[in-house]
């Protein structure tokens, strides 16, 4: 009975990613992931860094809108935003579905992005900010030269995790048509009648990209912090 | 590298705890006289987003689907139970014992009897492609290179994949509805779907027309579990008496005029 589970289960695999070159869908799924993870990370950070000072200078609209835009952002599902704005904000906009994407997961990392920014930047110690003032610096010299290097340290491993957390929400891409990883492994299964064994595959990549991310993050901290 | 024959460890090892729950589930799956896992419920899988054939309302699925299934539940003295899910989750879900039987719409083809049984047929159907009423695509040669929508898993994905240059122009949805919407929006030049939801949604929507008759006739059937010869037998059974006895054409008269 071992034997005959062993034989179906390489015959499975056999189907589900080599007959016809099937894995290519896994392979050009995770490129698609990894750009998308690329673009949002990029307009996310942008965005983030905006949104966070808006919220920290805390002076009339620009304040109103940061902590509107963080509200809504972190109060509704990305996959729900995903659908609204593909099907609703920009639906007729005529941009390709990649880009809709890459802006939706960017507007939702940044909400995110400036929480972290934000909670890095307040937690140096405000004597930095008096020293400098007090050395003649303006507050924007001040933020530029003393604050956010210091911040960046504090910030790195919230930040790392949140762009971690950004590749594994890209795979709800699949609900707007783009074949990302997930979707990719969904065509397998769809095309072998078998949900057994890309599915596994999947997350097994999914594992792989993240605990690398982990781990050269993990790298980068440790040189940063060699540094004091 | 001592990492990497970790992870690959890792892999393996929860690949043959996987294999090994897989075959325990398929030996739990001993159908009984029934053919069924309850013998006093008949659970049908489908993907209500189909109209007319399954589609939600007021809470319920309905559909000609649903009321032929519960009119071959009532034949076999069972209750019956519908579960909605994805159309292309549904060969796993028969696969794995989940639902006992599907009825989606779904289209007899070679590759889907490799893993599951087929009931005798019951309704003709054929792929539709619904573009853009000013579009001014008159068949599917003129779509060659633009981009089709389609539903996940679908006839009408498999037909696309037939026309055009590359498989990239195939936009995959959840459902039609969606990629219907996504017609709408311009986002899609054309969609591939059954004939009934497309005329459906061209009735609903002022602005699509249909190219009719570019694909060959396809036959619906309900699927069973492979192997599940009781089951499949019993619901044969059933619907050639709902057949005989005209109830059958009055679903169908009900909700394909």
């Amino acid at each position: 009975m071992f034997e005959a589970l062993i034989r179906s289960f390489s015959d499975m695999i056999y189907l589900a990613l080599i007959k016809e070159d099937r894995f290519n869908f896994l392979v050009n799924g995770f490129v698609v992931s990894v750009q998308l993870t690329f673009s949002a990370a990029v307009i996310g950070v942008a965005l983030g860094l905006v949104i966070a000072i808006f919220k920290i200078r805390n002076k009339g609209a620009t304040a109103a809108f940061a902590n509107a835009y963080i509200t809504v952002i972190r109060g509704t599902p990305a996959v729900v935003q995903l659908t609204v704005i593909y099907f609703v904000i920009l639906a007729k906009s005529g941009l390709p579905a990649m880009l809709i994407a890459s802006i939706a997961f960017g507007l939702n990392s940044a909400a995110y992005v400036a929480e972290i920014v934000r909670g890095g930047i307040m937690a140096v110690d405000k004597g930095q900010t008096e020293a400098g003032r007090s050395l003649g610096l303006s507050s924007l010299q001040t933020m530029r030269y003393i604050v956010i290097p210091q911040a960046v340290k504090n910030v790195l491993p919230a930040l790392g995790n949140e762009f971690i957390v950004l590749l594994k929400e890209t795979s709800i891409a699949g609900y707007i048509s783009i074949v990302d990883l997930n979707k990719g492994g969904q065509h397998i299964s769809s095309i072998t009648y078998n949900g057994m064994v890309a599915p596994l595959c999947v997350a097994y990549i999914y594992l792989l990209m993240t605990t690398s991310m982990a781990s050269a993050l993990d790298r980068l901290e440790r040189r940063m912090r060699a540094g004091d | 590298m001592g990492c990497y024959m970790k992870k690959i460890k890792i892999f393996v090892m929860v690949l043959v705890v996987a294999s090994i729950f897989l075959g325990l589930v398929a030996c739990k799956n001993d159908k009984k006289d029934t053919g069924t896992k309850d013998p006093k419920v008949l659970v049908m899988g489908t993907n209500a987003a189909f109209p007319p054939f399954e589609y939600m309302e007021g809470g319920q699925v309905v559909g000609l689907d649903a009321e032929m299934m519960a009119l071959i539940a009532k034949e076999l003295g069972m209750e019956l139970k519908i579960v909605d899910m994805d159309f292309d989750s549904l060969p796993t879900a028969l696969a794995n014992g989940q639902i006992d039987i599907i009825a989606a719409g779904l289209t007899v083809r070679p590759d889907r009897e490799e893993t599951m049984d087929f009931t005798d047929t019951y309704y003709t159907a054929a792929q539709t492609v619904i573009v853009l009423k000013d579009s001014g695509y008159e068949g599917i040669v003129d779509l060659s290179d633009k981009l089709i929508g389609v539903q996940t898993g679908t006839t009408g994905s498999f037909c696309a994949e037939e026309f055009v240059n590359d498989l990239s122009q195939i936009k995959t949805f959840q459902n039609g509805m969606l990629a219907v919407e996504a017609l709408k929006n311009g986002q899609v030049d054309a969609v591939v779907i059954d004939n009934n939801p497309a005329k459906e949604y061209a009735e609903i929507n002022s602005n699509l027309d249909l190219i009719e008759g570019e694909f060959a006739d396809e036959m619906y059937a309900m699927a069973v579990a492979k192997g599940n010869k009781v089951l499949l037998d019993r619901v044969n059974e059933a619907f050639a008496k709902i057949r005989g006895n005209g109830e059958f054409d009055k679903i169908i008269d009900k909700y394909v005029k």
